[in-house]
């Protein structure tokens, strides 16, 4: 069922692309670094936890929209058509599913970085880093399952970025609340036993997705 | 017209239900006293009832009961059904702060605060009041009051809508095996009907919680819910309205329709239980749900029947809408 060496090679191509495309990376950075500075500008002065939790989760949320638009776009029609000649429909949205997770959690862990940078680590000084940390991973792994398949139904509409934000948000929703929770009772210091339901909701979550894109996208490439 | 029974099955449980959910009345209850504390010596209290019945002789009996211990009223004066005004000599020494009335059948639990505590009283023998007339009622209940026929109303909205988007995710599935434009125009039908359910959803519960909780809208995870689902199906039909070629449209619009389908289940059923604390809904985060109210399933009676009734209705407007979404684009052609 599953192809491993056909998804390892997709995975390769992903990493061969971006790496001769690292404008795009590049683009990706820059938008945090300036949503993170935006968010300096705007908010000035000091802010509580949850103000300083909502916003970073609100940058990650568009750094993630902005990030995996991308993904079902940079090859035109005719390409994609090779590829799902070449191998089966299933690895590509698997390989492509695992590279912008692996994307994303790059991405929130330097946004992170640059939103600690910028807005200041008071509200980590009670945190549990470790939850918290999860947190970030859970949180970017999950946009970019669900985000994945909602780029390849949006690619295929021919309705790029702006129908992705309308078909992306309330799908991610239950995830995003389910993450920000999590992290804010980590930035709180609470203990494992209480977080960990909100991690196992959020795993629960991305193996759904997961599945339901396996199932869905052989429908979905197709002219 | 071969499915004739089960449409006038839905008009008769609509009919029964809606007319029983508005007419049925609210238990008799007692909603006030004043003055509202008591102390050791002579006190005259105005007892207000609410569909109460207090010229009828057995229902004005009434006595206090502190901690277990009663003392009765001295004299009774029916000013008029709703009205009881109560001669006591409240006795000194009474042990907790807080003393119960009962007026006949009815109770008023910590009715008053209680001043002057001390190590109790000897019990008084008082009578009790008459079992009150057997007429079926709904619960009487403080902050809902007359609001809990909204149940019948608010409630079976939501399993219509979840009947439908069920029905529409399952005509989803079977558009993708062969891309049947027919399973298309259903699952669409199924999804405008659903959202008109949700609409009215939307609207009853809005209402009531400006009569319970005192805003339109709060930060509760079922109106999280209820806000996303009404976004999904929207986004659905920007979704469709993006694609112009019908096949594809409906490939895609399915796609998206299984996907939104099953994150929703999730969103519905899962994270509410991740923080169940958070609700203000009966039922959840320790609030008590309505079969709490409901012991001798008097709102079951009506709650089932209004919810088969609604949902039934909901198939009866979704094939009207299939139907004449078809007929058009046969005319159209």
């Amino acid at each position: 069922m599953i192809r491993t060496t056909e998804i390892a090679g997709l995975i390769r191509l992903e990493v061969a692309l971006d790496l001769r495309q690292r404008a795009s990376w590049a683009g990706m950075l820059l938008y945090v670094v300036s949503a993170v500075y935006v968010a300096f500008l705007a908010v000035k002065g000091g802010m509580g936890t949850s103000t300083w939790n909502a916003l970073f989760w609100i940058i990650l949320l568009f750094a993630a929209f902005n990030a995996l638009a991308r993904s079902f776009q940079r090859e035109d029609a005719g390409r994609q058509l090779y590829l799902y000649t070449l191998v089966d429909p299933r690895s590509v949205i698997l390989a492509r599913t695992i590279y912008n997770a692996l994307t994303m959690v790059l991405l929130s862990l330097l946004s992170l970085t640059f939103y600690v940078l910028f807005m200041g680590d008071h509200a980590l000084e009670q945190a549990h880093l470790g939850q918290f940390l999860l947190a970030v991973v859970l949180g970017g792994i999950g946009f970019a399952t669900v985000l994945t398949l909602i780029a390849a139904i949006a690619s295929r509409a021919g309705n790029g970025a702006g129908l992705m934000a309308i078909l992306g948000f309330p799908l991610v929703l239950p995830l995003l609340l389910a993450v920000m929770r999590a992290s804010k009772l980590s930035l709180d210091g609470v203990a494992w036993s209480v977080t960990s339901t909100y991690f196992l909701g959020s795993a629960l979550l991305d193996v759904i997705t997961l599945t339901l894109a396996w199932l869905l996208f052989p429908y979905l490439w197709r002219d | 017209m071969k499915h004739w029974w089960w449409k006038s099955l839905a008009i008769g449980l609509l009919l029964f239900a809606s007319i029983a959910a508005l007419w049925t009345p609210l238990s008799p209850a007692l909603v006030h006293v004043e003055p509202d504390r008591i102390a050791p010596g002579p006190m005259e209290v105005l007892v207000t009832g609410y569909n109460s019945n207090f010229s009828n002789a057995g229902s004005s009996i009434s006595f206090f009961e502190n901690d277990g211990q009663r003392f009765c009223p001295e004299r009774t004066e029916v000013v008029d059904d709703r009205h009881l005004r109560l001669f006591v000599q409240v006795p000194g020494g009474l042990r907790s702060s807080m003393t119960d009335l009962q007026v006949g059948q009815l109770r008023y639990p910590g009715a008053f605060y209680t001043q002057e505590l001390g190590e109790g009283i000897a019990d008084r023998n008082c009578e009790e009041g008459h079992v009150q007339d057997g007429v079926f009622t709904f619960p009487n209940r403080s902050i809902l009051y007359e609001s809990i026929r909204n149940l019948h109303f608010h409630v079976p909205m939501w399993f219509t809508m979840i009947a439908l988007m069920a029905i529409s995710m399952w005509k989803s599935t079977q558009v993708l095996g062969n891309t049947s434009l027919d399973r298309d125009r259903d699952a669409l039908a199924a999804v405008h009907v659903g959202l008109l359910f949700c609409a009215l959803g939307l609207m009853t519960g809005a209402l009531w919680a400006r009569a319970t909780w005192g805003a339109f809208w709060t930060s509760d995870v079922k109106l999280n819910g209820a806000a996303v689902t009404a976004l999904i199906y929207l986004a659905y039909l920007v979704l469709r309205g993006s694609v112009p070629d019908a096949h594809k449209r409906a490939r895609l619009a399915a796609i998206y329709n299984i996907f939104a389908f099953m994150l929703l289940v999730m969103f519905l059923f899962v994270v509410p239980r991740l923080n169940a604390v958070d609700s203000l809904h009966p039922g959840n985060g320790g609030n008590s749900g309505f079969s709490d109210l409901d012991l001798d399933n008097r709102l079951r009676i009506i709650f089932y029947p209004a919810v088969l009734g609604w949902i039934l209705l909901g198939l009866w407007m979704y094939d009207l809408r299939r139907r004449t979404s078809r007929l058009n684009e046969l005319l159209e052609q």
